[in-house]
């Protein structure tokens, strides 16, 4: 499974655990994508405004589709907050032809009631709007040129609700068994489960982080969730070689040399600085070995695995710019 | 800078009026082991204390000598007992703790009726906002079981729902409450009970146009399903809106206090900024802000420039031919060392805008590090780091 939509996927789904930055690498996906003429969009479902913080656009509203960046490519890449309450309220009105009666639904609280608390609807609601993105075609009628898509990024849940998510076709089957909202879950779920789209799992080289993408996997599959890539995130590259690490870590290191270096260029050489220095390098062995212990899990679940530098001092728009080139670097090279 | 007031989770612990402590704060900034740590120091230091997890990492159950944790309180063998604490560790099972609501407040056949409709076994097992009712119900629950006449624990420390953002703890409940005892809820019952008959008269074509509309979007098997659940769990709760705001007038108890925990970084400091504002609000006592995973260098006065010259200069120096180490070696380790001092004055900054923005909370600092919490010994080093 590829990144780009040259592998047939319309529909990429971006997860991971929270704080492991998945919006700002569905951010960098969409970009990646956006090549010469294409159209990407961008899409979240849980109201936190992460997109428009991440390309540091105003807030996205209602159902609205905005530009919200042009691709490296010189595609654009659009972003939109699905709202589950317009898009209920759009769903009636396309297969209900409502009028008044939505209205009437939002003054008795229905609409609440339904994006809200009743289970697996909002759901539905959310990834519902995102498949109707996915199938837009320039024959129907009604439909914008410039809302056709190539492709879809979706910002999807943390990886421990992912599979629920995903799962709405699931989460409907004991609730409602016909009609039409069933329809709607039983589509869904069979462009989920096609090759058009791919899940990706964002991932630290950390404990945790790394347990979730692997029970999230699990779930994906016993689901029939067609997975895309593990993206390393926020990956350090220290500039310590091995071979100092090495060195440092011998039973047999000394640090004279290390002392007459410091005094060379000035400064102060005491035991604090010398014991720190090397404590610092060995912490880093320690830090090292435990990254390979997660990264030897990872392997382990059999993807395609791409990496993503750490942005020092958090991201801003030449942050968001480097790890859409580091993802357009290993996706061609793929 | 102005300098924030210190944090000191022992002052906390020692008073006894304090009955619960809520961790709270964004996904993934460690509220789960701050709260056992924090469990595990006022154990040590005599209180009788139960701690309520609610999405442990499995690792975290077997650094407390557990096997497993579920839904019924187990002691923790590992911690020291000499001054007459002790420590009981859980975790929040949302469904278990839902099914029982219902056995206890329904009558047996009734409560079958509702444990098997599909529509109760959704919200149960996987609306957003369960999960934390249920929290603070088993928290309800937690103060209020017995041993010969006083409570069985003198304090509870609470973890709370990993939940996209800090503030649905406190919404959730209100939101699941106010709904299940809404408009809605009660026409979907039965309509005449929605106003008068005055009111009804005008509001039937609405009501006839309403329901049939939802029938024809959700099917009438759904709606009928939805129609059985509110009706049980209504004449069980009498209310569900009361009993949410219940379990909130307890949080805003002088008996509770909340820990706000981030890590240094933007992006949990200013949700962490956002739910001390909303409970500064709501009148709600937060005793602090506990930042997890701080950078500290081991040359404190080396700084990041001073550092990153001397490599260079270094990188200049010429090699030595009787040793393995050569001057590009000691380059590396100054880079490294630079590389650690400026993300440590990066996060003092972020640090510094809440503390603009909150002079007045306490705060305290935990060092980042280098393993994921193994045992109970290493949750006592953080607590000792609470304690300032």
């Amino acid at each position: 499974m590829r990144f780009g939509d040259t592998g047939g996927v319309r529909l990429h789904v971006v997860t991971g655990k929270g704080g492991t930055g998945k919006t700002t690498v569905a951010a960098a996906l969409a970009m990646a994508l956006a090549t010469e003429g294409k159209r990407v969009l961008v899409a979240e479902v849980e109201g936190r405004q992460g997109i428009s913080g991440v390309f540091d656009v105003p807030r996205l509203s209602g159902d609205d589709e905005v530009q919200v960046a042009t691709g490296p490519g010189g595609g654009r890449v659009m972003g939109l907050s699905v709202d589950p309450k317009a898009a209920l309220l759009e769903y009636l009105q396309m297969f209900y032809k409502l009028g008044m009666a939505g209205g009437m639904l939002e003054r008795f609280g229905v609409i609440d009631f339904a994006t809200t608390v009743a289970p697996g609807l909002r759901d539905v609601l959310l990834i519902g709007k995102v498949y109707e993105a996915v199938r837009r075609r320039p024959s129907r009628r009604g439909t914008r040129s410039d809302q056709l898509y190539d492709a879809v990024v979706l910002d999807a849940p943390p990886t421990g609700r992912v599979a629920q998510f995903l799962g709405v076709n699931h989460a409907m089957a004991g609730l409602a068994k016909v009609g039409p909202i069933k329809n709607q879950a039983d589509a869904i779920t069979a462009l989920l489960q096609s090759s058009q789209t791919a899940v990706h799992l964002v991932t630290l080289l950390e404990e945790m982080p790394v347990q979730e993408t692997v029970e999230a996997v699990a779930e994906l599959r016993a689901l029939s969730l067609p997975l895309g890539a593990i993206v390393i995130n926020q990956e350090v590259t220290p500039p310590v070689s091995d071979e100092t690490l090495a060195l440092l870590a011998a039973d047999d290191f000394d640090d004279n040399p290390l002392a007459e270096d410091l005094a060379a260029v000035g400064l102060r050489v005491g035991p604090r600085m010398l014991n720190g220095l090397t404590q610092t390098g060995i912490d880093l062995t320690h830090r090292l070995a435990l990254q390979d212990r997660e990264r030897e899990t990872l392997d382990g679940l059999g993807l395609p695995t791409y990496h993503l530098p750490m942005i020092p001092g958090g991201m801003d728009a030449g942050g968001l710019l480097e790890l859409t080139a580091a993802l357009t670097e290993q996706v061609a090279t793929v | 800078m102005t300098q924030p007031p210190a944090l000191d989770i022992d002052t906390l612990l020692r008073d006894a009026s304090v009955r619960t402590i809520v961790c709270c704060g964004s996904g993934g900034v460690g509220k789960t082991t701050t709260a056992a740590a924090i469990a595990i120091r006022a154990a040590e230091q005599g209180r009788t204390v139960a701690v309520l997890t609610i999405d442990p990492a499995k690792r975290l159950a077997q650094a407390l000598g557990l096997e497993h944790l579920d839904n019924e309180p187990a002691p923790v063998e590992a911690i020291d007992g000499s001054r007459g604490g002790s420590l009981d560790a859980m975790m929040l099972d949302m469904k278990r703790t839902f099914d029982e609501l219902v056995l206890r407040h329904s009558a047996p056949e009734k409560a079958q009726q509702i444990l098997e409709n599909p529509f109760y076994q959704a919200v149960s097992s996987s609306f957003a906002g369960t999960q934390e009712y249920m929290a603070m119900e088993r928290l309800g629950q937690l103060h209020a079981e017995q041993v010969d006449g006083s409570a069985r624990w003198d304090l509870i420390v609470v973890d709370t729902p990993p939940s996209r953002s800090a503030l649905d703890f406190l919404d959730a409940p209100k939101r699941l409450g106010s709904f299940l005892d809404g408009k809605f809820i009660r026409l979907l019952m039965s309509p005449a009970k929605a106003g008068g008959r005055a009111y009804l008269r005008v509001m039937s074509v609405g009501v006839t146009t309403m329901t049939a509309v939802m029938s024809k979007v959700l099917g009438g098997q759904l709606l009928r399903d939805a129609q059985t659940f509110v009706a049980a769990l209504d004449s069980m709760f009498g209310g569900f809106r009361e009993r949410a705001d219940q379990t909130y007038a307890l949080l805003s108890d002088a008996a509770t206090a909340f820990v706000v925990v981030a890590t240094p970084e933007r992006d949990a400091l200013r949700e962490a900024s956002f739910f001390a504002g909303r409970l500064a609000e709501e009148r709600m006592p937060l005793a602090g802000l506990v930042v997890n995973r701080v950078e500290r260098t081991r040359i404190p006065s080396l700084r990041e420039g001073r550092a990153d010259a001397a490599a260079e200069e270094a990188e200049g120096l010429p090699p030595r031919k009787d040793t393995e180490w050569q001057p590009s070696d000691t380059a590396a380790l100054l880079r490294l060392h630079a590389e650690h001092a400026t993300q440590a004055v990066r996060q003092e900054a972020a640090i510094g805008r809440f503390t603009a923005a909150h002079p007045t909370i306490p705060q305290v600092l935990v060092a980042a590090a280098a393993e994921d919490v193994n045992d109970v010994e290493q949750l006592r080093d953080i607590g000792r780091q609470l304690a300032g």
